[in-house]
């Protein structure tokens, strides 16, 4: 289990852009949940996955994950259990390095004592063969191909694979569909529903289509000002429509509005 | 003519290891490390020195561990201490020039006279007759290769790569990138010392200048052998451009050194615009092409 307790996180201090980017968060997140988050830019969602998976350091507040405080593990340490996927299809692999080598890389988390100069081994091979397969994008058949040369599709879909080929104990999905082609979307997302639900990983993703908000997951937060304003679950989430949600998502953008408004007046 | 060969092979096989040092360091992990010219200079001193005191073969052992540790000064300075990469290789190589100094026993140079050295030892053995320099030097490069093959293809090996790859991907996987960053500089560096250190008992000799333009001498031979050999396909035949690049270099070097086509000085100056043209080249043939269309598109 997850919990973040009082976080905040401030850019730029003491200058004209200083910007308050976590405002005293707390969120607790329950094994298993999937959760999604929703909220206008600058609302804080990319900030808070990067204090969970140790980017930069919170300013003030603690994160404990199963009990342990890990808010000051450097984030090399926490990606051993911390998975990322981000909406550049091209930060999670290497291009120059074929998809075999990249598998391997990312396996290196199933066991950190491993001897730094072993080589792949070829039980390894063929279980990466296995769980390409599972893409069903044909990439099993090449393995020795350099990642650059694949589409953003199936980048993200080996990036996908490489956060869960060890499965994390958290998995973080920042848009990770956002910039893809609708097909290619759609495939990513029916393949990280089919891993979630089959690790049983607790998982977060942020997401911009009310659609995906309100459909996937079993657990809704809404994000605003560096804060959660809105965290549905259960029937109250059940009975959540599209609509509604574009309602409190206008709601939330206006009276972020009116408070700039104050603030110039005064 | 067999005098070009012999030189051109020999010293092509001893300084290709400064190649698969930039290989490592500038293609691999892509920081241009300047500590390479003092660090030559640096195995060549503890090297010559060593061989001066009766030991020629600790000598080698010797100057890779001095290598090493300028290595690791210049991955410290910059993956803990927040130097410009840049800088850090500059700074390096800037406090080398004492250090050199002092293996020399504060001389500029140290020379050998009647001590043995790695050559003189291996040429009583008989093997390689005349050309026992270059089946030495050459029996060095293969070593140094295939080691470099072996290494990249190791777990460390692959997390090194990946970090000069793509920074965003290897905090993501686990991997640390100040430990990868100090593996792969200390490593680069124990070859340039290594190189430096055979040189030195090659040619008998250790100079505190004889550094200068190593690193420049070495991207040149690192991009002939890419050229020739068409060799950023593959890790293998990027490895054996660092070999084939320095044996064509020196043997043009040897020629013009016998011919005197072009004065021996201007070679650095030829060195440096082949250098800076290769580097350039993607940009120039773009500028080219780019102007190509104006003039076609603006009739």
């Amino acid at each position: 289990m997850l919990e973040i307790i009082h976080v905040s996180k401030v850019f730029n201090p003491g200058t004209v852009n200083e910007k308050t980017a976590l405002d005293d968060l707390s969120l607790s997140v329950n094994d298993g949940d999937f959760i999604t988050v929703v909220g206008s830019n600058g609302a804080g969602k990319s900030t808070l996955f990067n204090a969970i998976s140790g980017v930069f350091l919170a300013d003030s507040g603690k994160i404990l994950l199963d009990g342990r405080n890990i808010t000051f593990e450097p984030d090399y340490i926490r990606s051993r259990y911390i998975g990322r996927l981000f909406q550049d299809p091209l930060k999670g692999t290497a291009p120059h390095m074929t998809i075999e080598e990249n598998l391997a890389l990312a396996y290196l988390r199933a066991d950190h004592t491993t001897n730094p100069f072993s080589r792949i081994t070829r039980k390894e091979k063929e279980l990466f063969r296995d769980q390409l397969k599972r893409l069903d994008m044909g990439l099993e058949d090449r393995m020795n191909t350099p990642v650059g040369t694949l589409s953003g599709g199936q980048r993200q879909a080996l990036t996908l694979l490489m956060a869960t080929v060890v499965p994390p104990k958290i998995l973080l999905l920042d848009e990770h569909t956002a910039a893809l082609d609708p097909q290619a979307a759609e495939k990513i997302m029916k393949l990280t529903e089919e891993i979630v639900s089959r690790n049983h990983t607790t998982c977060l993703m942020v997401t911009h289509n009310l659609h995906q908000a309100v459909s996937v997951g079993n657990r809704t937060l809404m994000m605003a000002g560096g804060n959660i304003v809105l965290d549905l679950t259960g029937s109250e989430r059940g009975s959540l429509t599209i609509s509604d949600l574009m309602r409190m998502f206008r709601e939330q953008a206006g009276r972020e509005l009116d408070n700039d408004r104050i603030l110039l007046s005064e | 003519m067999i005098h070009i060969a012999q030189t051109a092979l020999s010293l092509g096989c001893i300084y290709s290891l400064v190649a698969l040092a930039l290989f490592l360091s500038y293609r691999i992990l892509d920081i241009a490390d300047l500590t390479t010219d003092g660090c030559f200079v640096l195995g060549m001193a503890v090297s010559v020195s060593t061989a001066a005191a009766g030991h020629p073969v600790l000598g080698l052992f010797l100057a890779v561990l001095a290598g090493a540790a300028a290595g690791y000064v210049t991955a410290f300075l910059q993956t803990r201490l927040g130097v410009p990469s840049i800088l850090a290789g500059i700074i390096t190589n800037t406090g080398l020039y004492t250090v050199n100094l002092m293996a020399m026993g504060w001389s500029s140079n140290v020379s050998l006279i009647k001590q043995e050295t790695i050559f003189t030892m291996f040429r009583s053995t008989g093997i390689g007759g005349a050309w026992y320099a270059s089946v030495l030097g050459a029996l060095f490069a293969f070593a140094c290769m295939a080691f470099m093959r072996w290494f990249l293809s190791t777990r460390l090996g692959l997390s090194i790569r990946a970090t000069g790859d793509n920074r965003d991907m290897v905090s993501a996987s686990s991997i640390n990138p100040t430990f990868t960053i100090s593996v792969g500089l200390t490593l680069a560096n124990c070859f340039t010392a290594l190189s430096g250190a055979i040189a030195g008992q090659l040619q008998k000799s250790a100079d505190i200048n004889a550094g200068t333009g190593i690193v420049v001498i070495g991207l040149a031979t690192l991009i002939i052998g890419e050229t020739v050999l068409n060799g950023r396909k593959s890790i293998t035949r990027n490895i054996l451009a660092c070999l084939v690049g320095n044996i064509i270099y020196r043997a043009i070097y040897a020629i013009v050194l016998q011919t005197r086509i072009i004065p021996i000085e201007g070679l650095k100056l030829m060195t440096a615009i082949i250098v800076a043209l290769a580097i350039a080249a993607p940009t120039i043939r773009e500028n080219l092409q780019l102007q190509r269309r104006v003039r076609k598109e603006m009739k």
